[in-house]
């Protein structure tokens, strides 16, 4: 997985709450077998009309957030499916960093698996940067994980929190399943004493 | 020892590792896997020369992209196909049963799971699936997880976790007439919101809940994530264990003994806490209807389209006002004023028998709607099948629908079954967001009995009063 230190980036303003996963990438672009290819139909309906034109008047159209790393959007983002593929869209748009109030428990794990940082901090902070990203060209933010903090270029610094073992994860780009097997005598031990019971499958 | 809730008792009995500052380490009992969000995962095992674990405590099936016309034609879309012959491949190869396209086990991933009796009370479930709650009505602890996860328990049979708070949502009182457990639900995450459970596992409680059959408990628990709840779970009691007796996967004879005795211990102890309570009467329940584009934004259908000019609170104004302008609705239209084009029964929140019966009990001896197409998407074969023993399939064709082979289908619009531009919507579904049947495509939430006397007339209609 890719690590992630410190990232700073134009931010793209997505003034919405509850940014489902259907609107990060819609099913019907699923059916692929691999992780990428997902980028270009990233908010596809935010950004194509019905007929696959770009929509000018999208965000993702203004020039000033061509080339955004970080999005900023309102709560419970990345609620409904577990879809990975949203995590996989919005990396490969080029997103680092999301920064919102709140986000559904499946998107922020998926995203952390990628190395796309979730950033928690205050509705109230969060609706000023969605109004200065819409008002101000060029808006930047930077966020360190290392230190917990999210910093603009006007000295304004907001310090957030996540957890210890994610943060050592997404810093060193460590993979799970590789410190999983890690504990493989554990596992063993765990199997040996489950209860006969349970349903097995043969095939 | 301290009182502990179910969600305790079966998230410490599944511990293999824990560490501070570390999510603990669970076991996995059974992990369902379908064609979706597995190729990537399967193709991660590979690049590391890794196996999986335990293919016996793993089962596959078709059910997101499959076709929903009879199974002697083909998969047309090339993509699709790709998709399902890479889960057939996969399963081939790393030696996982699949109730592939011809199975007569085949069907929704949610709805299969408790109809073979691979779910059982104190069983830990992982799918690659937000719906995968639904398996908590039989008092297991079931968690959706994403692509990665699977992954990971492909390969350790555990998925790494973070213990989650708890939360009980308790609901008394009699379902009023007219009423379903999809309108349960509906009315629980109108009053908590769609992000009212986030961090939380919700054990739903009370007399109403226990007065649910097995198949209402699935559609309450199956919509858990929709209230942002990461599991669901109803404590297991006698009618769960006559569902789970007999079925394919259940414990056989003496071991039948052993797992009662141990179901017998998970229900929350007397004086456990939970983090969080929210208590709901069941007489303010309604046969709901939804008008916005997520699935708290429902009204009774005696109620009228809000007025986002009434709501003081600006995003939530805007909300409202981005919902209505998408779903195309004019603030104050009756509910009932709201002419509907297509009708979709189906999904893995209400499409097991009982839907479809009560279902079937709105069309019998009626007509679909002249401006109306409406279909039946039967959750599993074995769903079909039985309906089809009762007649059911008759009652519906008979009055227009159309009756199709198993799947998810136009509940998110990955198989050919879609709502075109513009289209208006009465589904029994889990999801109204904009786009999920189809793009442009207008999604209302209902129950299997209001979808059906909607589909007669053309429009959403009172079941407790109407006569067509
Ligand atoms: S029926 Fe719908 S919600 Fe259920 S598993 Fe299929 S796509 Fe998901």
């Amino acid at each position: 997985m890719e690590p992630f230190t410190e990232h700073t980036g134009v931010v793209l303003p997505l003034d919405r709450a509850d940014v489902d996963t259907d609107l990060i990438i819609p099913a019907r672009f699923l059916k692929r077998t691999g992780r990428t290819g997902y980028g270009d139909m990233l908010f596809f309906t935010l950004r194509f009309d019905a007929g696959g034109m770009p929509l000018q008047d999208s965000t993702f159209a203004k020039p000033q957030y061509r080339g955004a790393t970080v999005l900023v959007a309102g709560p419970n983002f990345g609620c409904g499916s577990s879809r990975e593929h949203a995590a996989w869209a919005l990396r490969e748009y080029g997103f680092r960093a999301i920064i919102a109030p709140s986000f559904a428990n499946i998107f922020a794990v998926n995203a952390a698996q990628n190395g796309v940082l979730t950033v928690v901090l205050p509705e109230e902070r969060v609706r000023q940067m969605l109004e200065t990203a819409a008002a101000r060209e060029g808006y930047q933010l930077t966020v360190n994980l290392e230190q917990q903090t999210v910093t603009d270029g006007f000295g304004r610094r907001d310090r957030f929190e996540i957890d210890p073992f994610t943060k050592h994860c997404l810093l060193h780009g460590l993979d799970a399943i590789g410190l999983t097997l890690q504990a493989s005598d554990d596992i063993a031990r765990f199997e040996s004493s489950r209860p006969a019971w349970m349903p097995r499958v043969t095939t | 020892m301290k009182p502990r809730t179910i969600i305790d008792k079966i998230w410490d009995a599944h511990v293999v590792r824990s560490a501070p500052e570390q999510p603990d380490v669970l076991f996995v009992d059974m992990h369902l896997v379908h064609e979706v969000t597995t190729p990537q995962a399967f193709e991660g095992l590979r690049l590391a020369g890794r196996r999986v674990r335990r293919p016996d405590l793993t089962f596959a099936t078709l059910d997101h992209n499959v076709p929903t016309w009879p199974r002697s034609q083909p998969v047309t879309d090339p993509i699709s196909r790709r998709q399902i012959a890479a889960l057939e491949d996969n399963c081939r190869a790393f030696g996982i049963r699949l109730e592939g396209l011809e199975s007569r086990r085949q069907g929704i991933v949610h709805i299969i799971g408790p109809e073979l009796g691979l779910t059982q009370p104190g069983m830990l479930i992982a799918c690659g699936d937000s719906h995968t709650g639904t398996h908590g009505a039989l008092g297991a602890l079931a968690f959706g997880i994403g692509t990665t996860e699977v992954e990971h328990v492909l390969a350790t049979q555990t998925v790494p976790l973070r213990r989650p708070k708890t939360m009980e949502v308790r609901v008394e009182g009699a379902l009023p007439p007219g009423t379903t457990p999809k309108d349960l639900i509906l009315g629980i995450i109108r009053q908590i919101g769609v992000g009212g459970g986030i961090g939380h596992i919700i054990e739903y409680t009370g007399s109403t809940i226990r007065g649910l059959s097995v198949e209402g408990r699935l559609t309450v628990c199956n919509m858990t994530v929709e209230g942002g709840g990461r599991a669901g779970i109803i404590a297991p009691d006698d009618q769960t264990f006559t569902y789970v007796a007999g079925r394919p996967y259940a414990p056989p004879g003496r071991l039948w003994d052993e797992a009662l005795a141990y179901w017998e211990t998970l229900p929350t102890d007397p004086g456990a806490v939970y983090d969080r309570r929210v208590d709901v009467d069941a007489a303010t329940i309604a046969p709901f209807v939804t008008w916005g584009t997520n699935p708290s934004q429902s009204e009774p259908v005696t109620g009228r389209v809000p007025d986002p000019s009434a709501v003081r609170d600006p995003a939530v104004r805007r909300a409202i006002e981005r919902a209505l302008t998408y779903m195309a609705l004019r603030p104050g239209t009756p509910i009932q004023e709201i002419a509907i084009d297509r009708v979709f029964i189906g999904s893995c929140t209400n499409a097991r028998l009982e839907d479809l019966r009560a279902a079937a009990r709105m069309v019998a001896g009626r007509r679909v709607h002249a401006n109306v197409r409406a279909m039946v998407v039967p959750g599993s074969q074995q769903v079909k099948a039985a309906a089809e023993r009762e007649r059911l399939d008759r009652i519906f064709t008979d009055a227009g629908f159309e009756w199709r082979e198993a799947g998810c289908s136009m509940c998110l619009g990955m198989n050919p079954d879609i709502l075109g531009p513009g289209e208006r919507c009465a589904s029994t579904s889990n999801r109204n967001f904009e786009g999920r049947q189809g793009p442009g495509g207008r999604t209302h939430l209902v129950s299997p009995p209001m979808a059906a006397a909607a589909a007669i007339a053309g429009r959403f209609v009172d079941i407790r009063e109407w006569r067509a």
